[in-house]
């Protein structure tokens, strides 16, 4: 087990390998599809984005509500595909990772190396569990959009695959070849 | 005849709702269970833990075992000597629904337009299937169904022809081409014969027959662990990392159909495989 924290240096980026079990702890933020609609408006209009990106990772996650005196409710990963179309352009504005599940176009994954990037999987469906390792949550923005609103968290150790590194190896190719072998 | 209060039939899918969601159902992590002594890859394993884990915490500190709680599906079966105290069936159904999301602090994903996309905020229209029977019985089977595992669910039209074979090779592909998106370990329910608006109640109907549950018929129970097995050399495993265990059961229902075609449908559950039922 590999224990990293936020910021990610590049050296830590560097040294991460599809494949390699990881926990995580510091700020990360929660995005989801309307939520990088809303990052999209605000780039096409020439307005500031809602949070310094550079650096950032995003969370594909959109929470159950969380009951009085919880910190948050139920919190695993939503499909990252779903957000293929807007990720390139975000690592470019210097995103360094994303968390969420399930696997990248071939695009995300030749921006996750350009850029020197990582993309994790965490459990999907483990949506207890997650909340379990989230010690803070803080609305940054955009509260009509309910689940999918941003919010700032706050992680501890909170457990996490990589699946896709900045040499460009994915999780899933490598399951599938070492089944052909 | 028999008289049946909609107050409690909106009590009854209050309490479903919550307890499927907050719940796993004890087959369900028996099953995980079993499925780590089997799996051999480490990232497997550490899943299939994890789930195991997940399952404990959503219980004991009371949070949803799944943040996407889904779409809310009714299937009722309905004793023709039942009636109830007023009118208004559908509408009990859809406000134990709203109750049950509301109270458990579930996520409410529903939207009420396709591509106007406003969330109702409640959770409703539930989605709800009522089949007349003899008697007077009345059962209710709430399942919470999340966009990741129906996403990957496919209906196909076959010739006659194709038969098995063919009908095999199209959960094979509509397995391989899902990969860790369910999030496997999945269960596969397939429905087979009937036609197009059919093919897919047979597949969900299936699916929520009961984990553990045969087929009543050698012919097709053979079916169903000829197809397990074949998807779990696929090799998927946990989360589609690889391994061994990729699905957990099959589980198939058949209906007569045209002599001119062979409809099939590929429903994949995730592991979640959320559902309660009971009889009133
Ligand atoms: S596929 Fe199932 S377990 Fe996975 S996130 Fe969706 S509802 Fe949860």
């Amino acid at each position: 087990m590999i224990h990293i924290k936020m910021p990610l240096t590049e050296e830590t980026i560097l040294r991460l390998k599809a494949g390699d079990m990881v926990e995580l702890s510091g700020t990360v933020y929660s995005a989801r599809d309307a939520t990088h609609k809303k990052f999209f408006d605000a780039l096409e209009n020439h307005e500031a984005m809602p949070f310094d990106i550079e650096g950032q990772v995003i969370y594909y996650m959109g929470p159950t509500p969380s009951p009085p005196g919880k910190i948050i409710g139920a919190a695993g990963p939503t499909t990252s595909s779903r957000m293929d179309s807007y990720t390139p352009r975000l690592l470019e504005l210097g995103l360094k990772g994303m968390i969420g599940k399930g696997k990248r176009s071939m695009e995300v994954r030749e921006s996750i190396v350009k850029n020197k990037a990582v993309y994790f999987v965490a459990i999907g469906g483990a949506g207890a569990l997650a909340a379990k390792r989230i010690r803070k949550s803080q609305l940054i923005a955009y509260p009509e959009l309910g689940p999918e609103a941003l919010y700032k968290l706050e992680m501890d150790r909170f457990p996490l695959i990589v699946a896709n590194d900045s040499s460009g190896n994915d999780i899933f190719e490598l399951a599938r070849k070492e089944l052909n072998r | 005849m028999r008289t049946v209060r909609l107050e409690k039939i909106i009590e009854t899918v209050e309490k479903l709702a919550i307890e499927s969601c907050y719940i796993a159902k004890k087959e369900m992590t028996e099953k995980i269970d079993n499925a780590l002594k089997i799996e051999t890859s480490d990232l497997g394993k550490h899943v299939l833990e994890k789930l195991l884990e997940n399952a404990q915490i959503a219980e004991k500190e009371w949070i949803p075992y799944c943040q996407d709680t889904g779409v809310a599906i009714i299937f009722v079966e309905l004793g023709e000597e039942v009636i109830f105290d007023s009118p208004g069936f559908i509408d009990a159904l859809n406000e134990g629904v709203r109750r049950g999301y509301k109270k458990g602090y579930l996520r409410k994903s529903i939207v009420n337009d396709p591509l106007r996309r406003e969330n109702t905020g409640d959770n409703t229209p539930a989605i709800v299937h009522i089949k007349l029977v003899k008697g007077d019985r009345l059962r209710i089977k709430f399942c919470a169904r999340g966009s990741g595992s129906e996403n990957m669910s496919k209906v196909k039209m076959l010739k006659p022809a194709e038969g098995w074979e063919g009908i095999k090779s199209f959960v094979l592909e509509t397995v391989k081409e899902a990969g860790p998106n369910p999030c496997p370990p999945i269960i596969i329910g397939l429905g087979i014969g009937g036609n197009l608006e059919k093919v897919p109640l047979l597949a969900k109907n299936a699916l929520y027959r009961g984990i553990g549950s045969e087929h009543r018929e050698t012919f097709y129970t053979e079916k169903e662990k000829e197809l397990l097995e074949e998807i779990n050399n696929l090799g998927i495993g946990p989360q589609g990392m690889g391994g061994r265990v990729t699905a957990l059961e099959v589980h198939i229902e058949e209906a007569p159909c045209h002599i001119g075609s062979l409809p099939v449908a590929v429903v994949i559950e995730c592991h979640a495989h959320r559902y309660r039922e009971v009889e009133l």
